[in-house]
């Protein structure tokens, strides 16, 4: 890892998020008219636009009071600093380690990335695909650039999926995205390395990056993408609002994993949509560990007869951080299933919310539905908020939903010391044992041993 | 050779004392039984040893003494230090560690007590050291070698809990070992492959308590002392030949002999009775 402790600042923004702004953003950008055309609409509805407002049931848990709108803008160009290195995966794509076999059974095969794509600030640094799989037809790379090259696949799907209209932040992004990036697979074209994608931030920095992904019928890819960097706590911090809007098609199978791992400066905002196919399969995984407070609205639609998706959550708070997730398991088409778990370990005066839906249309019969969030309490002043909602209009599903709340057992701890385990030793491996459940699902082991790891090294002795 | 010696011991819990007193030395090599009724202080004991926060030490000494006459103070000691001091518990009730494997959990174990000195966070034993030694010690118990990938307890059957108590006090070689009802749960097969491999694994460096209502698991042990607990208290000490009395005809005479034990004894119920016996899940009887 290159990039020690502190980024470098980010030079202020000239001017706040707005319609001069928007001027300047339009002004530069190679993207074709109809890109333009939606950042337009949007910005008109986001001078229309307050802050979210706590009667908003999707915000009514999350604090905005010190988030300052008028303190962000976008930036001409990137602070100085190579936080792109200094994400969660940066030990194993360093190491080579990046790859496990396709059938998630442990067993490494030599590392290899099909693609990668890292930003700093808004501002892309780095783009590469494998020449044999763009010869094959995958596009990936800068928004900017291949929305103009690749129209025909592209623009039925852009900004398709993620509503721009919900709320300030929603109209932001859909007006200001940058440093976007954008993962077409063609049918059948399955991609067995993982392509990664980094966005960073340095101190003060503001990143909308947009994520676009999109399978085509019967195609496979992973795509790990990870947010690093930003302020402290205490610093300019940082802001992040972005999107993601996955699109698996018939027979697709994608993984996808989110790991977010902002300094504890950082305001993070995003809505992630995805829709799957008849007999697509999603294995999607979210970690965040990181920011100030963050608000992400993690949605799935299963659209397609058959098709499946599985959601993992790994999160684990610390300070005052405070992270509320939002989640939706949206079944449209008969015989899908959906499950989904989120496991939260929460330290010190923490914050975590989760609140989810699993929604059964009338037309979704035969529907395997499961939403689950467990937390473990690691501190007496840490507080976490479990809201499932199930809303059913056909009669023959099966849906069930749980959550537990817990504090690490005494009775484990002295067990384990009894056998010559420390007592923050033994509160590690208790902690570990309990994402164990969320880990076994994780079928990429680079993603799973990073977390692992970057939660061994945050968790202090328990109180 | 080191010896174990507990003087005048008082453990209270939740403020109600539980053990009134309590005198006991065993040296390395040599085989206790500890017997007594239910609730007569016999797991208490096990605890107070081990340094369970719950209980609490009111007065007494807990000691390790060298044959040089060293003494260290196993009451100073956390639980993680008296293990890497050479003290075992086998628990009465195993507690489970959900999502931590026992080979992962033993290999922490293993490693911590062989280098007393360890920091945390340096280098585990070595992998395949560890999961050879681990699958020797598994083969000469007759266990599986895939219940180590098994999560701690998780779901253990009674007998299996009590097999995963002895594989780690084969593997941790212990200078004291504190078998609290390491029978109880067997089958009776079980029980006599339990007696087989404690007698091997103890020897002439292990000095061993066992705490059982039993007297199978002594057969291949014979008790240098057998100890009756009642009211808190060792009441008590004798041959071979008290277990087998105990066994046969119970705890009458000693509750006629001891009538203040048995005051005790009776009070102790009252006051679990009126507590409603809220025993936390993993302790007491
Ligand atoms: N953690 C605890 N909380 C409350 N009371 C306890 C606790 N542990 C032990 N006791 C009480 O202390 C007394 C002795 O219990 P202990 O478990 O030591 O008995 P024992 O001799 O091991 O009995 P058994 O043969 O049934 O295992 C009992 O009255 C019990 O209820
Ligand atoms: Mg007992």
């Amino acid at each position: 890892m290159t990039a020690a402790t502190l980024p470098h600042r980010s030079p202020a923004p000239s001017v706040a998020f707005g319609a001069e702004a928007l001027h300047a953003v339009l002004a530069a950008s190679p993207a074709p008219g109809w890109v333009s055309d939606l950042r337009r609409s949007a910005c008109e509805r986001l001078t229309g636009l307050g802050l979210p407002d706590r009667r908003d049931e999707n915000w009514m848990r999350t604090d905005l009071r010190l988030f300052k709108p008028a303190a962000w803008g976008p930036t001409r160009s990137p602070g100085t600093g190579a936080v792109v290195d200094e994400g969660l995966l940066a030990e194993a794509i360093v190491s080579g380690e990046l790859v496990d076999t396709a059938d998630g059974s442990g067993h490494r095969v030599a590392g290899r990335l099909a693609g990668r794509f890292a930003s700093l600030d808004g501002h892309v640094m780095r783009e590469e695909l494998d020449a044999s799989l763009a010869a094959q037809g995958v596009v990936f790379g800068s928004a900017e650039r291949v929305l103009a090259e690749r129209a025909d696949v592209l623009k039925a799907h852009w900004f398709s999926l993620i509503d721009s209209s919900t709320d300030w932040f929603a109209a932001l992004h859909a007006a200001f995205h940058a440093a976007s990036v954008v993962l077409y697979v063609p049918p059948r074209v399955r991609i067995a390395d993982p392509l990664h994608v980094v966005a960073g931030l340095t101190d003060g920095g503001v990143d909308t990056s947009h994520v676009l992904v999109v399978l085509g019928e019967g195609a496979e890819a992973t795509v790990l993408t990870e947010t690093a960097g930003g302020g402290a706590a205490g610093s300019t911090g940082g802001f992040h609002c972005g999107g993601t809007e996955i699109v698996v098609g018939e027979n697709a199978f994608l993984r996808m994993v989110n790991l977010q791992n902002w300094n504890t400066g950082v305001w993070h905002v995003a809505r992630q949509r995805a829709v799957v196919r008849a007999n697509g399969r999603l294995q999607w995984t979210l970690g965040a560990l990181g920011s100030r407070l963050s608000q992400v609205a993690q949605d799935v639609a299963l659209v397609g007869r058959g098709a499946d998706a599985q959601v993992n959550g790994v999160m684990f708070t610390e300070g005052r951080q405070q992270l509320v997730f939002n989640t939706s398991q949206h079944h449209e088409a008969a015989a899908c299933r959906s499950d989904l778990l989120y496991k939260g370990a929460l330290q010190d005066r923490s914050r975590l919310v989760w609140r989810g839906m699993i929604k059964v249309d009338k037309a979704a019969q035969k529907t395997d539905g499961y939403q689950r969030n467990d937390n473990l309490m690691l501190s007496k002043t840490a507080r976490a908020d479990s809201i499932p909602g199930l809303e059913i209009e056909a009669d023959d599903v099966r849906c069930t939903h749980g959550a537990t709340s817990g504090r690490v057992d005494g009775q484990q701890v002295f067990y384990a010391q009894a056998r010559g385990l420390t007592a923050d030793e033994a509160a590690r491996l208790v902690v570990a044992g309990f994402f164990q459940q969320v880990f076994d699902r994780i079928t990429i082991a680079p993603v799973r041993e990073a977390l692992a790891r970057a939660i061994g090294r945050r968790i202090r002795r328990i109180s | 050779m080191e010896r174990l010696v507990i003087r005048g011991l008082h453990v209270a819990v939740e403020g109600q004392e539980i053990l009134k007193g309590v005198d006991l030395e065993i040296g390395r090599g040599e085989v206790h039984a500890l017997m007594g009724p239910n609730g007569s202080g016999k797991s208490t004991l096990g605890y107070a040893i081990m340094g369970h926060p719950a209980y609490e030490v009111t007065s007494g000494t807990i000691e390790l003494v060298a044959a040089d006459g060293t003494r260290r103070d196993v009451l100073a000691m956390e639980p993680d230090e008296r293990a890497r001091a050479g003290i075992f518990l086998a628990f009465q009730r195993p507690m489970a560690i959900p999502g931590v494997r026992l080979a992962d959990f033993l290999r922490h174990s293993v490693t911590n007590v062989r280098n007393p000195d360890r920091k945390e966070g340096e280098e585990l034993m070595p992998m395949r050291e560890f999961r050879a030694e681990l699958k020797a010690k598994m083969a000469e118990l007759s266990m599986d070698p895939d219940f180590a990938r098994r999560y701690v307890n998780d779901g253990f059957s009674g007998g299996e809990m009590k097999r995963a108590e002895i594989l780690q006090l084969a593997m941790l070689r212990p200078g004291f070992a504190i078998l609290d009802e390491t029978d109880s749960g067997l089958d009776a097969d079980a029980v006599r492959l339990a007696s087989e491999s404690i007698a091997k694994i103890g020897g002439a460096e292990m000095g061993i308590l066992i705490i059982t209502h039993h007297e199978q698991l002594l057969e291949h042990n014979v008790p240098l002392r057998t100890h009756v607990m009642l009211g808190g208290r060792i009441v008590e000490s004798g041959g071979p030949e008290l277990a087998a009395e105990l066994h046969k005809k119970g705890y009458e005479r000693i509750r006629v002999a001891y009538p203040d034990a048995a005051a005790a004894e009776r009070a102790m119920e009252d006051a679990a009775g009126l507590a409603g016996r809220a025993v936390p899940a993993g302790a007491g009887a």
